[in-house]
């Protein structure tokens, strides 16, 4: 039996401490939950993940870890994904990292469907560079650099990855331990890109998404009835923000991954492949190409 | 009369079929045991404009086109315009007789006028105009005397998959036009060609050389952005990649395209990102993160000239400096420059052993010109047989049962090179890596005394890595009056110009070096130190080989040979800027 104490690792976590904590925290004990209930072992998981408070994450649990630069989880993750698609492939990135500057990159692993797990700690503000207005920060946020209020609309994760293709788009949020887990467990088991845009108070810097201001406003979209197979239904309540915020899958479908269509895998995973010479025949053919 | 040894410029407007018609009559001389060097120009534009394939023919080996034209195949008449002061005496121009151009003009210039009735045949004999392409070549063919049927073997080859026809018609087309050749002005042209006694030759560029030669070192995993003049080579690996399982990722951006090579690497398999300086640029952040995670990597970067967007499609060496420093604060790096399309090959496989031996990035590093000029060696240049994969300091899945205690991914050695383990591949390899500052277990570690020792500890495989060297090219007579100094493609013109200065008088060698970081200070001590003259030879405005020479070894370059148009170096180019003595600037 695996147990989520399987993936501790000595570093400390440097996420603020409270009552109650940074939301970072419980996600990252969420995480070792759902691992440990799916029976994965460590060695079997490659956490990549940006920077940000968020990012750290990967330091702080006994997987393999990437933590690379701000923006790029999802590309590393992809190039890692597909090098050895055995491997259990996460991206943990924040709402900058993983909507801002990674944006780019966000809107094709989706439409891609690379066998990624994506969570997204999603605490609407820029706090390791303590506190400007993030991508997903509310119209009117008042943070260092939004003195004024923000002007920009945010970002829907939810409605940008309906949009973009996305086979499994959910949302959780970091006061609930078991909603986390059983959406994490739900979106590793996912074959094909699974968003987790996880709803994480940062008890710091964003005194209006609190802890208590989730509580009072979220539900979730299955307990209500919700179809997840039904597209429409979901880009209804993925517009829905404010007195009531949906979390739970609001969507999911099964379509192929990009591995599974990749011809170049279809022997198994590249790593595993025998790196040898090439044979005599195969040196005489590409020569000959070129005669 | 001249055998065997002439140029031919096949010249008109993108969408022509410029590059295509000139590659196959390179293919056909090839084919009939001719040396060939031949360069593309074209512009950034899919219709229109003006571009040209050049191809020298010689009885031996070559490295490099010359300026003279004798047989321009005009595909419209601003190609007349544009070459006619290039071509050389007794040389001619094939060019449709329905083009008003006054042959007694090009007669009283001494180029003999060809007008042929390219695109009648075409359309009468092959029923489309298209295969005026088919009718010049022929034209050329015929006036040359070369043999029609290696004409005939490449138009088999190349329009197999178009049917056959289309075959059949081009062949039709081709026939017709070497008999009307044959008949109208064999006998008025004075350079000929003729098939010679040679075993097959590969006729190749710089791009497919270096794929060749990934391929061959295990390369398996390719992601990039589209680039020119990069982009062949992603092509050239996607068109392989069912046969030889390589997975060929195009990517939104090339940011994306480094980051998914450094996943693909740092799980285990051996994988390249190729671009050309904008992309480059685009990559800077992510090679630094390789260095600081050391995570094995490859990127070719095919120089254009910049600054910014420049000039999209033409060549320059102008990005040796960036590459050198490119990304925030101190790493090792590999810095390999292959100047011919051997060494564009051994590149390709020397660069995914050093990345997996020194657990770092390499960076292959030529430019259009090598990139995209077609050149003729033996099936034999190319060392397939002597590739050897060295995968470096890589546990086994036995050395992880046996290994006692947890792994350290970051262990501190001599050599600055830490035993790797792939994750995923056994319970033990479990670790984290970083791109913070880390201790030898991978975990983020803030301590000053940590800091020096990760900081020395990548840094000393540099100093490993001296003892890996690819060693500078001495070429020429030891004792020569002149030393010329080149990096990566400058090596073609630039050997055949010293052959000719020693050949008429002027003793000159060339020093080349194909790798350029960690530099060969001794080995270039030791030479410049004993030169008489030293000029550098480089495609940039300031002559950074030059400042990198004093930078390392304390040595000043003379003078500088500097070209930054976007065409290539030509022999002829070479020795008139030196006999000149047109010098950039004094010293540097």
């Amino acid at each position: 039996m695996v147990k989520a104490t399987d993936f501790t690792v000595y570093q400390k976590p440097t996420w603020c401490p409270g009552s109650p904590a940074c939301g970072d925290f419980m996600i990252l004990g969420a995480l070792k939950l759902a691992v440990a209930e799916l029976g994965l072992l460590p060695h079997q998981i490659l956490i990549s993940s940006g920077i940000g408070c968020g990012s750290k994450l990967p330091d702080y649990m006994k997987v393999n870890g990437f933590q690379g630069i701000h923006g790029r989880a999802l590309a590393l993750a992809t190039g890692a994904g597909l090098a050895n698609h055995e491997l259990v492939v996460m991206a943990v990135t924040g709402d900058g990292d993983g909507y801002g500057i990674g944006g780019n990159h966000f809107l094709h692993t989706m439409r891609r469907n690379h066998n990624v797990t994506h969570i997204v700690e999603n605490n609407q503000i820029y706090a390791l560079t303590k506190g400007q207005y993030s991508p997903t920060s509310s119209r009117g946020f008042v943070t260092k650099t939004s003195p004024l209020g923000a002007i920009e609309p945010p970002v829907n994760p939810l409605t940008l990855a309906l949009a973009s293709g996305a086979t499994f788009i959910s949302r959780t949020f970091a006061g609930d331990r078991d909603h986390m887990v059983r959406i994490f467990k739900e979106a590793i088991q996912h074959r094909g890109y699974a968003l987790v845009d996880v709803l994480q108070p940062c008890i710091t810097f964003n005194k209006l998404n609190t802890y208590d201001w989730y509580r009072a406003r979220v539900f979730d979209v299955e307990e209500g009835g919700h179809d997840r197979g039904d597209k429409s239904a979901a880009w209804e309540l993925a517009q829905s923000w404010g007195e009531r915020i949906p979390i739970g899958v609001l969507y999911q479908e099964e379509r192929p991954t990009y591995e599974d269509q990749e011809i170049a895998l279809q022997a198994g995973p590249l790593v595993k492949r025998e790196l040898k010479k090439l044979a005599p025949e195969q040196v005489g053919a590409l020569k000959q190409e070129f005669v | 009369m001249s055998l065997n040894d002439m140029s031919f410029k096949i010249a008109g407007e993108a969408g022509q079929g410029i590059e295509s018609s000139g590659a196959g009559f390179a293919q056909a001389l090839a084919r009939g045991g001719l040396h060939i060097f031949a360069i593309q120009d074209y512009m950034s534009r899919i219709r229109g404009g003006h571009n040209f394939f050049q191809i020298r023919v010689a009885p031996h080996d070559i490295y490099s086109h010359t300026d003279e034209v004798h047989l321009l195949l005009a595909m419209n008449k601003q190609a007349i315009e544009e070459h006619r002061a290039e071509i050389a005496e007794g040389g001619g121009i094939i060019y449709d007789q329905g083009l008003e151009v006054e042959a007694k003009a090009l007669e009283d210039e001494g180029i003999r006028a060809f007008p042929s009735p390219l695109v009648e045949i075409a359309q009468e004999v092959g029923g489309h105009r298209v295969m005026v392409n088919t009718a010049t070549i022929a034209v050329a063919t015929g006036i040359t005397g070369y043999s029609f049927d290696k004409i005939a073997g490449v138009i088999e080859k190349n329009f197999a998959k178009k049917g056959k026809s289309v075959v059949d018609s081009n062949l039709k087309v081709a026939e017709v036009s070497y008999q009307f050749a044959q008949e109208t002005y064999t006998r008025e042209f004075e350079h000929c060609l003729e098939v010679v006694d040679a075993p097959p030759r590969m006729m190749i560029h710089g791009n497919h050389a270096f794929c060749l030669g990934a391929l061959a070192s295990g390369c398996r995993f390719i992601s990039a952005y589209p680039m020119t003049p990069a982009t062949p080579i992603m092509e050239w690996m996607a068109a392989r990649a069912a046969e030889y399982g390589i997975v060929v990722k195009q990517t939104e951006d090339e940011i994306a395209a480094i980051n998914m090579a450094i996943g693909a690497n740092h799980v285990g398999v051996r994988g390249m990102a190729a671009t050309s300086g904008g992309g480059f640029s685009l990559m800077v952040e992510a090679l630094g993160l390789a260095g600081m995670t050391e995570t094995p990597l490859v990127v070719v970067e095919t120089q254009r000239p910049g600054p910014s967007t420049g000039f999209a499609t033409r060549t320059e060496q102008g990005d040796l400096r960036f590459i050198l420093h490119a990304s925030q604060g101190d790493f090792p790096r590999l810095v390999l420059t292959p100047g011919t399309v051997e060494q564009a090959f051994e590149a390709g496989v020397r660069a995914f052993n050093l990345a997996e031996k020194y657990q770092t990035p390499v960076i292959v590093l030529y430019d259009q010109f090598l990139a995209n000029s077609f050149r003729t060696v033996e099936l034999d240049d190319f060392d397939f047989e002597g590739v050897k994969i060295d995968r470096g300091e890589l546990l086994s899945l036995e050395d992880l049962d046996k290994l006692e205690g947890d792994y350290q991914r970051f262990s501190l050695t001599e050599s600055g090179i830490s035993p790797r383990a792939l994750p995923g591949s056994h319970p033990k390899a479990v670790y984290p890596v970083t791109s913070n500052e880390h201790g030898p277990d991978g975990h983020l570690w803030e301590d000053r005394e940590n800091r020096i020792r990760m900081m020395n500890k990548r840094m000393r495989k540099l100093e490993t890595a001296r003892g890996d060297i690819w060693p500078p090219e001495l070429y020429g007579p030891e004792e020569a009056e002149v030393t010329f100094v080149a990096w990566s493609s400058t090596y073609g013109p630039l050997r055949e110009a010293v052959n000719r200065l020693n050949k008429e008088g002027t003793s000159a060698k060339m020093l080349h070096l194909p790798q350029l970081w960690p530099f060969p200070k001794e080995r270039v001590s030791e030479i410049l130190g004993d030169a008489r003259r030293i000029i550098g030879v480089e495609q940039n405005y300031s002559a950074q080989l030059a400042g990198l020479i004093r930078q390392e070894t304390g040595i000043e370059v003379e003078a500088n040979i500097l070209k930054y148009d976007g065409r290539p170096f030509s022999v002829d180019y070479i020795l008139a800027r030196f006999q000149k003595e047109d010098f950039d600037g004094q010293s540097y």
